[in-house]
């Protein structure tokens, strides 16, 4: 095969997708929700000191046996009816074996040709039109440990003199969910990609089974990605492009990848089938380096577990009790606070239409609490670069700040000191609001005299508003919020300061 | 016997070594080639018995779903679980330089 | 006047019971008797001198405090190097966790200290209990105590060779191919492998997670009943663990004692009595002699064949080998035990590879390998799944054979004790010696050897053992018919060990 450097196509996105269909497939890690492991009693609490979580069982002593938890079993079941799969009547745990350092037994347990859920799907809406994602399996296996690595500049494996591990997460119950491959997207590939994940974290999260935290590892996504050239049937050779830790990632991640299989399909190159990086500062995907040998992983069947049998009634009951699905919710929503296609369609892009929902329902109106999380909180997380559900605030207290302002006990600015208050301390609203005293000042006598000493302090702009420039009255306005720390409800602090100059408007 | 299987060289062992994470000797290699040979002949008659419809037994006893409840039981005091490793390092297992990626 | 080690365990339970000895003289006894003698033996890895004084002072506490006493209290045991003892040098026979003192007790550790027995440490064994004559322990062999230049078995070969040699009255061993039943049968000694799950297998270091098999060892088939009464029954911290409750193994020891098999069906094993060669003549004469003996007491003799049988050793020596190269992937010099070349030059892949070949024996590589490859993609069906269906086949057998009979009977091995050295180079002629005990092994079952005569063909009169197989769960048939045969063989040729003319140490 030649591969020709003088060949100059362009590669844009927009003229690598006329000439390429890209397929991709996704495979995402869910860590669930137990308080207990997959396998042994220890605690899935994060954050805990290194070692502290572990037993006989996460540590792969010698001797000690994994008994499964049910709660992960029906929680497993759980996802697996919220994404239309069948429930398997049987199946079994199988034994992954490779070594690593942070896998105890040097095995994983998990489950090979007998998933307990397989053959659903997931439908998810980009620009108006309805794709469906087939799901191929959903599968139980547990998590591993965590290396640090130490010594080298980057704190990453390669170049680290050595590394350290700490067992805590090893065994946290985890489901791998595989889609199966998604074709057709054309150009929306990337858009697809990330509104599956956003969909399936919502479900999760309505689920109740997992926190579905990103940044905190608790929901994973590795990318497929492949190209064929337009009009030809054969998919072509796909990457699987792992660490992609954001929604953002996930459709960086695939723009970026389609466009650099392109790169190389154009020169005449070949796709090599590997797993890459995604590096989350330069949004490029990295070759790992190559394994000497091709991975063997001699799965069998775990001989120290006995099969899963589901009741059917069990699995009935699980079903029965499964709460009302986001697609469903949004649907509902939409008519019950009268939005348009568009505004949900802008609240599904934001990620927030859960957010918003479940504020409404803790009591805040549909408008406010649309304002909020499209406005203010996305505004916030935006600058700490996460998804605006993962601030640390929760609907119930956006709510409860929206009602103080409707009560006409809070501004809009003190509203905004009350939020930041709470993501920076993630105490409670009330809590926030008592402790920094934050209250709109309605004694006029107070008032008053900050009226009078911000214009004995501003004469010229006091004369102009005399002089019959009223606008310039927001600077004084603004001189007396300044005073009252924010605390005065404005329109009356305009009224007043107009009164004491002897203007109408 | 139905041994229709080609002898193990010297290579397949090391390749079987390599993913067994064994460094085994030459003097090793050549001793096992030969002995694991035997042995996978002696075993090769297991192919003799047709069986394709006849189901595989795991456990002599059969069970299904044993599940223990989603409750938390105290952990080892993690003094007990560094004590036996090799390296410890800020309550961490020490490990030398690891080449391979991370799975 | 019988001296305190030489008792068995249902007499020394009742003399501490009633205040005639204190359990501080009967461990100290035995303390003694393993100074004595252990040096020639060396059954024992670890002897804990201070730990078994402790435990039988507190029986002793118990009993003068007017506190009811398990059957066993104050009974010293010797516990196979296997099983995890909390605050108790743990090495599987093995360089690789040398040193390694576990925080955490077995099941069968936790059962046996419940019930007031005094463990006296920690016996050898071949590495990971693969190999069938305890030579390949990673420390030294053990020597039988009838001829002190012959292996005891294996793998669980220091368990029996100290209950043979009266260094304890009791031991636990591991089976998982034969492991209890091939050295109670070469050191004339009744050991019994319960069915898969009836003892729970957390704590003990897994070879073949759907074989291994905890169970007991005693002189006679009573106190092996007490012990296994002990030690079995469900453990939520297993999930393989059967369960419901066992049978009443005791009471069946017992009944048995009584020594009638009138209305027992008992079947021969066409496959397992040496029809196509390979069995030792003396050891097929006693064999002969005791189904003789079983049909004195009123059983009904049947011959059965079990064509399938013939597969076991090629099942076995697939399932045990794939099961182990997993199990044992956890050595690796990481969390515990032995680490080899971390001294900066290599990388952690270097570090496992090097620790797990200087920490491991040939055996064990060896069949870390076999398991790696019948593992392997392409070869899984036509090994380890193909092997599986193979266990179908053999349990198949045993249930038309149950159908028709009570009991299987077969030697428990086709040769007696052989010479330290005489098999090692040859791993097949190792593997051999497993050939009766396999399918019932593979199948699950219960089987208990008990001593039915001795052999002179290679020397010095060695030990046979009778196995006797039962259908899952149903251990109490094993004890029954072994106690039986026990009592008759006992009344016609004296105790079996009162015949060892080493070590000086029964009258």
């Amino acid at each position: 095969m030649t591969v020709r450097d003088d060949v100059q196509l362009d590669l844009s996105y927009d003229s690598v997708v006329r000439r390429f269909a890209p397929v991709i497939g996704l495979e995402t890690h869910v860590e669930l929700g137990t308080v207990s492991k997959m396998f042994c009693g220890c605690s899935t609490e994060f954050g805990a000191e290194p070692n502290t979580h572990t037993c006989p069982v996460c540590l792969g002593l010698p001797g000690a046996l994994p008994v499964v938890n049910a709660k992960a079993i029906e929680y497993t079941i759980r996802i697996g009816l919220a994404l239309n799969c069948s429930i398997a009547e049987w199946c079994r745990f199988a034994r992954k074996n490779y070594f690593y350092p942070d896998m105890p037994k040097n095995f994983q347990i998990s489950q090979y040709d007998e998933p307990l859920c397989v053959d659903g799907h997931l439908d998810v809406v980009v620009e108006g039109q309805t794709y469906r994602v087939g799901i191929e399996r959903v599968h139980m296996e547990e998590d591993t440990g965590k290396n640090t690595h130490v010594g080298g500049a980057t704190g990453r494996i390669h170049g680290a003199e050595y590394s350290l591990v700490d067992f805590n997460r090893a065994g946290i119950p985890l489901i791998e969910i595989v889609t199966k491959p998604v074709e057709g997207t054309g150009p929306l590939a990337p858009e697809v990609a990330k509104a599956y994940v956003t969909e399936l974290r919502d479900i999760l999260r309505s689920l109740g089974v997992s926190d579905v935290k990103m940044e905190q590892g608790s929901l994973r996504c590795d990318v497929n990605t492949s190209l064929s050239p337009i009009g030809v049937s054969e998919w072509g050779t796909r990457t699987e492009t792992k660490n992609v830790n954001s929604l953002r990632s996930v459709e960086r991640a695939v723009r970026s990848e389609i466009i650099r299989q392109a790169a190389i399909l154009d020169r005449g190159g070949k796709i090599k089938q590997e797993t890459r990086h995604f590096q989350e500062t330069t949004g490029e995907t990295r070759s790992g380096r190559s394994k000497e040998e091709a991975t063997d992983y001699r799965y069998f069947p775990e001989p120290d577990l006995v099969p899963v049998a589901p009741a059917r009634d069990w699995v009935a009951e699980i079903r029965a009790s499964l709460p009302e699905l986001p697609a469903a919710r949004r649907t509902r929503l939409k008519s019950e606070l009268g939005l348009s296609t568009e505004d949900l369609q802008q609240m599904v892009n934001a990620g927030v239409v859960e957010a918003v929902g479940e504020t409404v329902q803790a009591g805040a109106s549909a408008t406010e609490a649309r304002n909020w999380w499209m406005g203010y909180l996305a505004e916030q997380a935006n600058s700490r670069e996460v998804e605006p559900t993962s601030l640390p605030i929760t609907p119930a207290q956006v709510a409860r700040v929206i009602l103080l302002v409707a009560d006409g006990k809070l501004s809009t600015a003190l509203a905004r000191q009350a939020v930041d208050g709470v993501l920076q301390t993630g105490k409670d609203v009330d809590a926030i609001v008592a402790e920094r005293g934050l209250a709109v000042v309605s004694d006029t006598s107070e008032l008053t005299r900050a009226a009078d000493e911000a214009i004995a302090a501003n004469p010229d702009v006091a004369d102009k508003v005399r002089g019959g420039k009223v606008a310039a009255v927001g600077a004084l306005v603004g001189a007396v919020m300044k005073a009252t720390r924010g605390q005065a409800d404005a329109p009356a602090v305009r009224q007043i300061l107009l009164q004491q100059l002897g203007v109408s408007e | 016997m139905s041994d229709e299987r080609p002898t193990l060289t010297r290579d397949e062992v090391a390749h079987l070594a390599q993913l067994a994470r064994l460094a085994v000797t030459d003097d090793e290699l050549d001793l096992f080639a030969g002995q694991l040979d035997v042995i996978l002949g002696a075993v090769a008659r297991i192919g003799d018995v047709a069986a394709a419809d006849i189901p595989p037994t795991s456990h002599a006893v059969p069970l299904q779903n044993v599940f223990r409840a989603d409750e938390v039981r105290p952990s080892l005091p993690r003094e007990d679980v560094l004590a036996g490793a090799p390296a410890v390092e800020d309550s961490r297992f020490r490990v030398p330089q690891i080449l391979g990626e991370e799975e | 006047m019988t001296q305190l080690h030489e008792l068995d365990a249902a007499s020394t339970a009742a003399a501490i019971a009633s205040g005639e000895v204190s359990a501080i003289e009967v461990t100290q006894a035995h303390l003694d008797r393993i100074t004595a003698v252990d040096g020639d033996v060396r059954a024992f890895l670890h002897v804990d001198t201070e730990g078994a004084l402790a435990a039988a002072n507190a029986v002793d506490e118990q009993r003068s405090a007017g506190a009811a006493l398990g059957p066993l209290a104050g009974v010293p045991l010797a516990m196979k190097d296997v099983v995890v003892t909390k605050g108790l040098p743990t090495t599987s026979g093995s360089k690789i966790l040398e040193g390694w003192v576990p925080p955490y007790d077995a099941t069968v550790t936790r059962r046996v200290l419940d019930a007031g027995i005094v463990m006296l440490g920690k016996t050898n064994m071949d590495e990971f209990a693969m190999g069938s004559s305890t030579e390949n322990s990673a420390y030294h062999p053990t020597h039988n105590p009838w001829d002190l230049s012959r292996v005891p078995g294996g793998s669980s070969g220091g368990s029996a060779a100290a209950v043979a040699a009266f260094e304890a009255p009791l031991s636990i061993g591991t089976d998982t191919g034969g492991s209890i039943r091939q050295p109670a049968a070469v050191t004339g000694i009744v050991g019994h492998k319960p069915t898969y799950g009836a003892v729970s297998r957390y704590g003990l270091i897994a070879f073949s997670s759907s074989l291994d098999q905890a169970g007991p060892f005693g002189r006679t088939v009573l106190d092996a009943a007490l012990l296994h009464e002990v030690i079995a029954g469900p453990d939520p911290l297993d999930s393989t663990s059967i369960p419901q409750p066992g049978p009443d193994v005791v009471a069946a020891a017992r009944q048995g004692a009584r020594g009638d098999l009138a209305g027992v069906r008992v079947g021969v094993v066409r496959e397992l009595t040496g029809a196509g060669g390979g069995y030792q003549q003396g050891v097929l004469d006693c064999f002969r002699a005791a189904v003789d003996t079983l049909a004195g007491l009123g059983a009904e003799i049947v011959e059965v064949s079990c064509p399938n049988f013939d597969y076991a050793l090629a099942a076995y020596y697939l399932i045990a080998p794939s099961e182990c190269s997993s199990n044992l992937a956890r050595f690796d010099g990481v969390r515990y035990g032995l680490r080899v070349g971390d001294d900066g030059s290599h990388s952690l892949e270097e570090v496992m590879s090097l620790t797990r070949e200087q920490g491991f024996g040939a055996e064990v590589k060896r069949r870390i390998m076999i398991g790696t490859y019948a593992l392997s993609s392409g070869y899984y069906d036509a090994y380890y799944g193909q092997a599986q269906k193979v266990r179908t086949l053999i349990a198949r057998d045993f249930a038309a054979a149950f159908t028709a009979v009570d009991v299987l009977v077969s030697p428990t091995s086709p040769f007696v004790a052989f010479g330290i050295g005489e098999r090692v180079a040859d791993p097949m002629a190792m593997y051999v010696n497993d050939l009766c005990t396999l399918p019932a092994s593979l199948a699950g079952t219960p089987a208990i050897s008990v001593p039915c005569g001795l052999s002179d063909e290679t020397g010095p009169a060695l030990p046979v053992g009778l196995q006797i197989m039962a259908p899952a769960m149903a251990d109490d048939r094993c004890y029954r018919v072994g106690a039986a045969f026990e009592a008759a063989y006992t009344a016609a040729n004296g105790f079996i060990l009162k015949q060892i003319s080493q070590l000086g140490a029964v009258r």
